[in-house]
């Protein structure tokens, strides 16, 4: 039976932490927990999670957890696994949380090395667009237009001129286990997906759209909103790998529309028509390949 | 209400006392999060259907379903409005802190 | 019954470290260590050696995963050299600040730029403040000796702190000799596996590598110094056990050659005490009252054992392989701060040699001794830094 949220356990293993209200990196690992248990091994680097998480003497995981090096969050996870191997322990998981800074740049290499390996373990990145820690600055995975506090949006640098790094297809290319992407704004296919996760027989990456209100200049109360807006209008999509194949789980027959979700954030309030026909191109470019190559 | 609680932890005197180096045991909490709120949830249990949307999206999982009705753990919750914004029976309605 | 084996000193390395038997080993090649995990790989092939061999993607990764084990509570080792130590800089500082007891071999070697894969001390010598203990060999039994004496140092519960066992590379990880090799039995005697007290454990779950603001930062801090100023005990405790049960000891934390009654004494570490140690023999049967102090452990810094040891001498040669641009070599101002609280300091002259492999002779030696014992007679203010054959004119003239 699929987890949901009558039969999931009351219990609460990610609790009193100082994250902002309305945190969807919060809600990730709290939906993780729900569904990998109380022998879970968390492991969360230098990122928001760790920092509102570990503040001494205020421990708010219940479960096991670690903060590794920045660079280092799935070699701290290998080593926990080949540690538990070593040791004879049974019935855990290693599950890290680490962001899209901490996942597409500096912490590649080790996830790259991790995946290689082949290690049973559950790597979560909670996508936020930005080094959002630090004060709201680029990464490999601040999608086309944004302003940030080092993408200003002015003349001569007119926002964040790069796109996402395909981190899921990069996971993929490593023909990993599992991996799939996710949001918050759908709940349902995010605790199925966290769940095959779990139960995948070899490393798995999951990929979860999390909006940052804080960073993105939103309301609070709009996480989910914006979470389930992102995949309806196509800057995000739901799709899975598995046993070496590629699986789109939801195909908008129309997209809604990229001007409404964008320019209700302020870090998107600056763009101009011809930027939002750009980043339409971009998504519509992106959508045909993802319709040839993963619908079948 | 079935939720962490806070406690006190006092600075020890002597330094065997410390943990061996920063660590700690898991699950222990020393300060509450209600600072951070400017507005309430209140949840109307006559209008609530127990369909537990609430108990799912809160990102700091203070919605306690453990009892005959769902219960919000007012030293955790930050008023963030999640709540009230996705529950689809309206029976979920944000006051201003001070003014309850 | 004898146990001797033809081993380089990477091998006799490893050999000792199968004897330690780590539960989990990070694995990451450079030269000069390539040796070592070579055959640590070759233990498991052959399967006496039981372990979770991880091939990880970088140094820093290799660390890393030392720290996930280790905080999981298993024994762990890595090695490394050179590039690869400053590489995993920032996981050194990690793992002593969480009080992991992690044991470290690292091949000692020159530090790009320039590039140079021969053996020089400025890699470990760069990292003194890292919070590792770190101890320097001279030979491959002491090798193979000293990675086992480091578990005991390591996991001693008033200790809890990483060990790095510094090997000279080349000069050390790749000559040949005979090493004896201690009964598996004795070991596991001598190192028991233990619990450590501030592991991830999954029946009671720990936050650990967490943040401590300013409220609480110091006494963390004061605590780590003072296990690692109590290791002091604990690693003259180790070499003593060790030659109670295996008949070999190393001094502990320095080895007084001669030096009682020495007037001129040459200070030095890792390999080159070696040939020190011959040229004193020689200089002795001349009639010179000379003396080799060889520092074998640098953190904890032997404070008091150098101002007991060295200070009845009229002059003291530190001969370090490293320099401390702008300054000194780093050994020399460690010698020259513990000398300095004497009422009486020796005068100390300070030889930089064998960078990027250049060797040392024991002509070399003979003349630093010879240089010293002059200096110790001279009053004139002269410089008290050279580098030992320099190949070009002195800057200046």
């Amino acid at each position: 039976m699929a987890i949901n949220a009558r039969n999931m356990t009351n219990k609460e293993l990610f609790y009193g932490h100082k994250a902002c209200g309305g945190c969807a990196a919060s809600l990730t690992i709290r939906w993780t927990l729900k569904v990998f248990g109380e022998r879970t091994i968390a492991v969360v680097p230098p990122n928001c999670m760790s920092t509102v998480g570990f503040i001494f003497p205020h421990m708010t995981f219940g479960c096991n957890a670690i903060i590794p090096p920045f660079a280092a969050t799935a070699a701290v996870m290998s080593g926990i696994l080949a540690s538990a191997k070593a040791q004879g322990l049974e019935d855990y998981h290693v599950v890290g949380f680490a962001g899209d800074g901490g996942t597409a740049d500096i912490g590649l290499q080790a996830l790259s090395g991790a995946i290689d390996r082949n290690d049973k373990i559950t790597y979560i990145c909670y996508d936020n667009e930005a080094y959002m820690n630090t004060g709201i600055q680029k990464s490999g995975l601040t999608p086309y237009g944004t302003k940030t506090t080092n993408t200003p949006a002015g003349k001569n640098i007119h926002g964040s001129m790069s796109s996402k790094k395909n981190m899921f297809e990069i996971m993929a290319a490593h023909d990993i286990t599992y991996a799939a992407t996710v949001s918050v704004g759908y709940p349902e296919d995010m605790l199925k997906k966290l769940e095959k996760a779990k139960n995948a027989p070899g490393p798995s990456y999951i990929h979860v759209f999390a909006p940052c209100p804080t960073g993105w200049g939103v309301e609070s109360d709009t996480t989910i909103e914006i979470g389930k807006e992102a995949v309806d209008c196509g800057l995000w999509y739901l799709a899975e790998y598995e046993n070496g194949e590629f699986t789109l789980n939801k195909n908008p027959k129309d997209f809604s529309s990229i001007e409404d979700y964008l320019k209700k954030q302020s870090r998107f309030s600056h763009l101009d028509a011809a930027d939002i026909d750009e980043i339409t191109v971009q998504r519509d470019k992106k959508w045909e390949k993802i319709r040839k190559n993963w619908v079948r | 209400m079935d939720r962490p609680k806070v406690g006190i932890y006092d600075q020890p005197k002597n330094i065997r006392e410390y943990p061996l180096g920063p660590s700690f045991k898991s699950g222990h909490l020393v300060d509450v999060s209600s600072g951070m709120r400017s507005f309430r949830p209140i949840i109307d249990a006559e209008k609530c259907v127990k369909c537990m949307r609430c108990f799912l999206v809160c990102p700091d999982g203070t919605i306690d379903k453990s009892g005959e009705i769902l219960e919000i753990d007012y030293d955790f919750c930050k008023g963030c409005g999640i709540c009230a914004k996705e529950c689809k029976f309206n029976a979920i309605t944000m006051h201003k802190e001070g003014d309850i | 019954m004898n146990n001797k084996i033809f081993a380089s000193g990477d091998e006799a390395l490893a050999l000792g470290v199968r004897l330690a038997k780590p539960q989990v080993i990070a694995a990451y090649p450079i030269t000069p260590q390539t040796i070592t995990v070579e055959r640590l790989a070759d233990y498991v092939e052959d399967g006496s050696l039981k372990t979770e061999y991880m091939y990880v993607e970088s140094e820093h990764s290799a660390m890393a995963a030392c720290i996930g084990a280790s905080a999981m509570g298993a024994r762990t080792f890595t090695a490394t050299s050179s590039q690869g130590l400053l590489y995993m800089c920032e996981c050194l500082h990690y793992a002593s600040g969480s009080r992991f007891p992690i044991v470290m071999m690292n091949a000692n070697r020159s530090t790009a730029t320039p590039w140079n894969i021969y053996g020089d001390q400025r890699d470990s010598l760069s990292q003194l403040d890292t919070g590792w203990i770190q101890l320097y060999v001279e030979n491959g039994q002491e090798a193979l000796d000293t990675v086992i004496q480091a578990y005991r140092i390591a996991e001693n519960p008033e200790v809890m702190t990483p060990v790095m066992v510094n090997l000279d590379g080349f000069v050390l990880t790749h000559t040949y000799e005979l090493v004896d090799l201690p009964e598996q039995a004795s070991v596991d005697k001598y190192i028991p596996y233990k619990d450590y007290p501030n592991k991830m454990d999954l029946d009671n779950p720990m936050s650990t590598c967490i943040t401590a603001g300013p409220a609480w930062n110091t006494e963390f801090r004061y605590q780590q110094h003072c296990a690692i100023m109590n290791s002091a005990e604990a690693i003259n405790e180790a070499d003593k056990e060790f030659e109670a049960l295996f008949g070999r000891s190393y001094g502990g934390m320095v080895e007084n050659y001669l030096c009682d009654d020495a007037n001129a004494i040459i200070v030095t570490l890792g390999s080159v005490a070696g040939t020190t140690r011959i040229v004193v023999d020689d200089l002795r049967a001349k009639g010179y009252k000379v003396g080799l102090l060889k520092l074998r452990c640098i953190r904890p810094f032997p404070k008091d054992e150098l101002k007991k040891i060295l200070g009845n001498s009229k002059v003291v040669g530190v001969l370090e392989k490293d320099i401390s641009f702008g300054y000194e070599g780093a050994v020399f101002t460690e010698v020259n701060s513990a000398l300095s609280t004497l009422d009486k300091m020796p005068k100390t002259y300070n030889f930089i040699a064998g960078l990027g492999g250049r060797n040392i002779s024991k002509n070399d030696i003979k003349e630093a001794f010879e240089k010293i014992i002059a200096y110790g007679n001279n009053n004139e203010n002269a410089s008290n830094l050279e580098f030992v054959k320099l190949g070009c004119e002195e800057y200046g003239n």
